[in-house]
């Protein structure tokens, strides 16, 4: 304690400032490719994986169309540019044999899925969630596939999917995300080594919650997966994603495309906590985060909903969105971005209407500190024929100390006459005479603005299945509060 | 008696204006001192003063509350060790609700002082006692801190801290500013009621009408940052009968 806290201002940014607890680094033998992209290494990748020629034709395509892509200029990101030959596309942990439990995994990996607090134990995990954990380019495992296959759900990695599902990734693959879309879809279409690949059959509520973990170890590898999530007709799955990654002064890319279909009556939630290493106080390091992520309701009374908790990353380039085609379908964006010291944040959702009666809703929470930059970007469409269509965007950006800013770039597009469309947009700081309120109630500083932050992100938490609500609510405090376990 | 507050020659400023001047003041355990004073006299900023509020300058003089260096005490510290102040205008939080406020606030104290703290359920029943003597209603707990709340509700959800705290030492700025005379009555008997024994009551008000509820055992009158008389309730009859100003050494245009 010191005389000058009664005296001066509070000080709240020191409560921002804590170390990260997820950087620590992996030592295992790694296998990777030399670093660049060339047709040679996508033959590798190829060749390593066994793929079957369309995908092979899919990637090369892809590298066509990214080589007369340019690098989006758009945002209002600062970026260093990416030398993108001085990437390795990928890397994977040195395995003597294929693995064929998770007895085999090296237990420094399964070490290290623990430490993050993600138990690939079927024994000690969440009885209700399974889970797929992607370590750099490649699934470790899969976790409760015998209980979920039992309901007819596919649960497993791409790449498992690529050998045994051939038809299904075939057809839908690049269907909602073309690999022409933009410059990192087409990079991710080229080079995308892993990820999670799920199917819902028809009529069937998916018993469990669905996960996957991504964790970024080696120090020169970027991190190129895809998920791809198909729903049919009157099914419904609740999925989530975890993302950390070391501690490294440079910077990381990872560039993950994310596909989900939804036919008739299919409900998708899709929910994320970001929490990518977001580089040092003073801006050194962090991962580069450049994500496509798109839903299509292509049935009737479809419904994809996604929620985003995102507090890591030195840059996140993020706009998850809906493409609402099905007569009557939904779709749902809630989103919660901490940024602080140097991290900058471009995100927000599209919300395309093409069908009859569609309906959207956009709920957005910025939280800027330091001298971060928190940006959202929105765009809300409807088509002519998207006849009495609805939209309600809210938008609420929050600013911690004096250096940080918020932007918010909502972009309406509307061609049809019957469509009913609002905005409502919000700016508030901390005040010194709530903090003041907290703290004569003898409740602590580092608490009080983690309780007023928790406050104002509220209707967000409320959109994520229960545990995860806890655990975001539990990052976010932890971001904010520095009392590491 | 235990000695629970004694400033001494306080002086201080906000943006280089002198707000206190060379102000004194000593409260014993189970003392109610009445604070009365024109706007603008330093009365709220007495209160906020002692809860720690950052925007006031110390230029001189000391604070001891429970013989301890108020000065130096971070305001949670403050609340913790039994200072509690009701406040005129009761802030509002949004998407936080008043049962998980005040139960932080609750196991909070309860962490500092090495005691048990309670979970969700048990905090209840502690919380429907306190309740139901403030006649408020089990809603008012699911309802987001003091967001929507009519003045009166605001200040019950005061005292209903008061209660679950069980502070020492009460600073009540104007509480009776914005209540009708029903909710005064219960909120000025609960306070009377259920303070605990040892606790003391600083009452800052403008108005006469709560001393019906309290004995007060000592009338000050603060004029220009600075105690001009101590008395008891002889002094509120001057006041009503003559102002402020009779008390007031250079009389105000």
């Amino acid at each position: 304690m010191n005389e000058k806290k009664t005296q001066s201002r509070f000080e709240i940014q020191h409560v921002l400032n804590q170390p990260y607890k997820y950087g620590f680094e992996t030592k295992i033998e790694t296998e990777k490719f030399p670093v660049g992209i060339t047709e040679q290494i996508l033959d590798s990748i190829s060749n390593q994986k066994k793929e079957p020629p369309f995908l092979r034709q899919f990637r090369f395509n892809s590298f066509k169309k990214w080589k007369e892509l340019e690098f989006p200029k758009w945002t209002n990101l600062s970026i260093q540019p990416i030398d993108f030959n001085n990437i390795t596309y990928y890397s994977i942990p040195k395995q003597k044999k294929k693995l064929n439990s998770l007895k085999e995994v090296d237990p420094e990996i399964l070490k290290t899925f623990e430490q993050l607090g993600i138990s690939l134990d079927e024994q000690k995990r969440l009885t209700n969630v399974a889970i797929d954990a992607v370590f750099d380019s490649v699934s470790i495992a899969t976790t409760f596939q015998e209980k979920l296959a039992k309901s007819g759900v596919i649960f497993c990695s791409i790449s498992e999917a690529i050998q045994c599902y051939p038809n299904l990734v075939k057809k839908f693959l690049g269907s909602v995300v073309s690999p022409s879309d933009n410059f990192f879809a087409a990079l991710n279409s080229a080079v995308f080594t892993d990820g999670s690949f799920c199917y819902i059959p028809q009529n069937v509520d998916c018993p469990l919650e669905l996960s996957t973990y991504f964790r970024i170890n080696d120090k020169e590898s970027g991190q190129f997966e895809r998920t791809l999530i198909i729903a049919e007709k009157n099914s419904s799955l609740s999925y989530l994603e975890g993302c950390t990654a070391p501690q490294f002064s440079e910077n990381q890319l990872h560039a993950a495309i994310v596909e989900l279909i939804a036919f008739e009556n299919a409900r998708i939630q899709y929910s994320t906590v970001q929490n990518w290493y977001s580089g040092n106080e003073k801006g050194l390091g962090g991962i580069y985060n450049f994500v496509t992520k798109r839903g299509l309701c292509i049935g009737k009374n479809s419904k994809i909903s996604w929620t985003q908790v995102e507090t890591g990353s030195a840059i996140t380039w993020k706009y998850p969105s809906c493409l609402l085609v099905g007569e009557n379908s939904s779709g749902e964006f809630s989103s919660v971005a901490l940024t602080n010291n140097y991290q900058q944040a471009d995100t927000g959702t599209k919300m395309i209407h093409l069908g009859k009666k569609t309906k959207s809703k956009i709920l957005s929470k910025g939280i800027s500190c330091g001298f971060s930059q928190n940006c959202y970007r929105g765009l809300v469409k409807i088509t002519s024929n998207a006849f009495y269509s609805r939209n309600f965007s809210q938008c609420d950006s929050f600013l911690l100390g004096s250096n940080s800013t918020a932007c918010t770039y909502p972009y309406l597009e509307i061609r049809n006459s019957t469509a009913l469309v609002e905005h409502e947009a919000k700016i508030s700081k901390v005040s010194e005479e709530q903090l003041f309120y907290l703290l004569q109630r003898g409740i602590s500083i580092e608490k009080s603005v983690s309780l007023l932050i928790s406050g104002f992100c509220k209707d967000v938490f409320t959109k994520l299945p229960m545990e995860f609500a806890m655990e975001a609510e539990k990052l976010l405090s932890l971001k904010l509060q520095g009392t590491i376990g | 008696m235990e000695n629970l507050l004694c400033i001494q020659n306080l002086t201080v400023s906000i943006d280089q204006k002198l707000i206190l001047n060379q102000f004194d003041l000593e409260v014993n355990e189970n003392e109610i001192h009445v604070i009365m004073g024109p706007n603008g006299s330093g009365k709220s900023t007495l209160s906020k003063l002692l809860a720690g509020h950052p925007s006031y300058r110390i230029e001189g003089g000391t604070i001891e509350f429970s013989k301890q260096n108020l000065i130096e005490m971070a305001p949670e510290i403050r609340s913790h060790e039994g200072l509690f102040l009701a406040f005129q205008y009761p802030i509002e939080i949004s998407g936080v609700t008043n049962y998980d406020f005040l139960r932080i606030a609750y196991n909070e104290k309860q962490k500092y002082w090495g005691l048990k703290e309670l979970d969700p359920i048990e905090f209840m029943q502690l919380t429907q006692i306190e309740l139901q003597k403030l006649k408020m209603k089990m809603e008012f707990l699911n309802r987001n801190l003091n967001e929507g709340f009519s003045g009166g509700e605001k200040k019950r959800n005061e005292i209903l801290q008061m209660l679950i705290l069980q502070p020492k030492l009460i600073i009540l700025d104007e509480i009776d500013s914005g209540l009708d005379v029903d909710a005064l009555k219960i909120i000025c008997e609960t306070i009377a009621q259920e303070r605990n024994a040892k606790s003391s009551l600083i009452i800052i008000t403008h108005y006469p009408r709560i001393l019906n509820y309290f004995q007060p055992t000592h009338v000050h009158v603060l004029i220009d940052g600075k105690i001009k008389k101590s008395g008891h309730l002889e002094l509120v009859e001057k006041i009503e009968k003559d102002g402020y100003d009779s008390f007031s050494e250079e009389k105000r245009k």
